[in-house]
């Protein structure tokens, strides 16, 4: 009943025009990881997520989500798949006429019309809570939150089905190195706490140490590999090699290996403070 | 959700108090009434029993704990699953929570009203100065005319003028058409089906020809400045713009404002020949008024004042659809509702301003003898 992998893709290939962007791609999330998804910029690592999540029709291939084919599904079919799911776009994409409590209702809304104003506000409450914003940032808009804020209200709308599968793109994006560490360790403790399953892109170096259980690499329009970084740092590939070895790469193994476990700790501390 | 049953509890009555037991599935798809029910349970329940709870996610572990804090309750039989959720949902009650302001619906009220007073107000002033921005601008670009934007001009010429060509003409036409046979239809009585010329020509160079398509172009062209511009306030592009040095006025206004003033005598003048094209084929087929007598009689009937009195107003009438497009673009900040409040502000102020203008000039014509 409950597969191994959540996220199945098998042969995908997407193109614009004549621009192949996916060619036989093949990659699969295991039940409660942290899948990192890295790649040079138009790699395709977001037309990958779209088309996983069914925003992007590919050319061909099979995407099976919690065990169901997800290509060809109109808007209005898969909802059982689709409530299943949270998607963080890169720039929060909140619904910038209402305020934050009024985001993290509108999937409640749609789906258990049937709830009372008391409970949908507190769920929109502990959601809040739950992705780290101060209790006063419910009832503000969007346009009157920082990016990083805005961030976190993109997760808490997320997070408002209680998804079993979360989707990050680039959550780190934008955020100084402070916020960058804190959205990790709130990355991890949803995971740990809710039993998410996360795919997760990123740019972010320290993202991928400290918080992802494997990563995928995305080049020459597959996955070139995956697995868990010291696997990853043993393929001999030019781009995985500059990634990796390059100055930041180095730098963030180095501060990853200084602290081993002790990462988690100090983002804890990051976060009390 | 692959569970289907239901989420269900009892209450116990034990010597040691009264006991809420809880079973099945508590999860957000399942939890439908029990949320109420839980809310109504009178009786004050001393321990909360969630050993028969099968699967829980938050909002089933957010209704266990709300209703164990609301009866002081003990928690027993969680698995360890579950007490991470209730915790993980309990840190929220340190938090405490900010209530949204009630607000009395007299002080809605007033506060609209003073507000609308307000924004009247002060948009009334900033399109002044809007106004003389824009007016400054162009003075400096005939200073400087090495900044003036000269490929911009071309570019809403092209956007203004002549993409409005097919409906602008097509527009005209038919409401040449309509006069004539209203004209006729009404003018027969009399006898005087012949004045239906007099109608079309004098109806079409003062007025309608005009009037039509400025109508048009603050539909088509109005809110596009304004749509233009409000997408590009809100993508900070002409914050970036100032920045590097480019003042947005001179850059995004005035070029618009020239197109639009250039633009609209010309297509006033095509739209007014479209209409009389309409009117003079009504004529023809109708009245039997073969196309030489119909433009004879319109040369006899028509002065040149009202060629001139149109041509007078369509630049006029095109400065003001560009600029109250151009600044309603400028006063958007926020988000993208802002953008199609805007746009809708800039057509409605275009046309409404160019009707008001109309009605002056009507009356300043006819006081000067152009009649």
């Amino acid at each position: 009943m409950n597969p191994p992998n959540i996220i199945s893709v098998t042969g995908l290939c997407n193109s614009f025009g004549d621009q192949v962007i996916h060619q036989d791609l093949d990659i699969e999330v295991r039940r409660g990881e942290i899948l990192g998804v890295v790649g040079g910029s138009g790699t395709g690592k977001s037309v990958l997520m779209r088309s996983i999540i069914g925003l992007q029709q590919p050319d061909s291939g099979e995407i099976r989500v919690f065990d169901e084919g997800m290509i060809g599904k109109e808007e209005d079919e898969a909802t059982d798949v689709r409530r299943r799911w949270g998607v963080l776009f890169q720039g929060g994409a909140l619904f910038s006429t209402l305020t934050v409590a009024e985001n993290v209702q509108v999937p409640l809304r749609e789906f258990y019309p049937d709830f009372s104003k008391e409970l949908l506000d507190e769920i929109a409450r502990y959601k809040i809570f739950l992705s780290g914003l101060p209790p006063e940032a419910a009832h503000k808009y969007p346009s009157e939150l920082s990016g990083g804020m805005r961030k976190r209200a993109g997760v808490a709308r997320a997070l408002a089905m209680d998804p079993e599968l979360l989707f990050l793109d680039e959550p780190t994006a934008g955020l100084d190195p402070i916020g960058a560490a804190k959205f990790d360790s709130l990355t991890r403790d949803l995971k740990e706490t809710l039993g998410l399953t996360v795919f997760l892109i990123t740019h972010d170096l320290d993202t991928l140490y400290s918080i992802c259980d494997r990563v995928a690499v995305l080049a020459d329009r597959k996955v070139i590999a995956i697995g868990a970084i010291e696997e990853l740092l043993a393929i001999d590939h030019p781009w995985v090699n500059e990634y990796f070895s390059g100055p930041r790469g180095r730098a963030a193994r180095r501060g990853h290996s200084d602290q081993g476990e002790s990462a988690h700790a100090k983002t804890q501390r990051l976060e009390r403070s | 959700m692959a569970m289907a049953n239901s989420a269900e509890f009892t209450v116990e009555d034990l010597p040691s108090g009264q006991v809420l037991r809880l079973s099945g599935t508590f999860a957000i798809g399942s939890i439908g009434d029990v949320d109420r029910s839980l809310r109504e349970i009178s009786a004050s329940v001393s321990e909360i029993d969630i050993s028969g709870i099968t699967h829980m996610d938050t909002v089933g572990a957010w209704l266990v704990h709300r209703t164990a804090k609301e009866h002081n309750a003990k928690i027993t039989g969680s698995a360890h699953d579950a007490s991470r959720l209730i915790d993980a949902v309990s840190g929220v009650d340190q938090a405490e929570a900010i209530p949204k302001p009630p607000i009395s619906s007299l002080y809605h009220f007033l506060a609209e009203v003073g507000g609308g007073v307000v924004v009247g107000i002060t948009t009334f002033l900033q399109f002044l100065g809007f106004v003389g921005q824009v007016v400054k601008a162009f003075f400096t670009l005939l200073m400087n005319p090495r900044r003036f934007r000269w490929h911009a001009v071309v570019q809403h010429f092209d956007m203004v003028g002549v993409r409005a060509l097919g409906i602008v003409g097509l527009m005209s036409f038919l409401i040449g058409i309509v006069i004539a046979q209203q004209g006729a239809v009404q003018l027969r009585q009399f006898g005087a089906e012949v004045f239906t010329i007099n109608l079309i020509g004098r109806l079409t160079f003062r007025e309608l020809g005009i009037l039509m398509t400025a109508i048009m172009v603050a539909g088509r062209s109005g809110s596009a400045f304004a749509a233009q511009i409000g997408t590009m306030k809100i993508t900070e592009e002409i914050d970036a713009m100032r920045t590097i040095g480019v003042v947005p006025v001179e850059a995004l206004v005035v070029p618009r404002v020239i197109a639009a003033v250039v633009m609209m005598p010309l297509l006033g003048i095509f739209a007014s020949l479209m209409s009389i094209i309409g009117g003079g084929l009504l004529c023809w087929i109708v009245l039997d008024i073969p196309p030489a007598t119909f433009v004879q009689r319109l040369r006899e009937v028509t002065p040149m004042t009202d060629f001139w009195i149109g041509m007078i107003k369509a630049p006029v009438f095109g400065a003001i659809i560009a600029m109250a497009g151009c600044f309603q673009g400028m006063q958007v900040k926020g988000n993208a509702e802002q953008v199609g409040l805007k746009t809708t502000a800039a057509v409605v102020q275009a046309i409404f301003l160019v009707i008001v203008l109309d009605a002056f000039f009507a009356v300043f014509f006819s006081e000067i003898g152009w009649d």
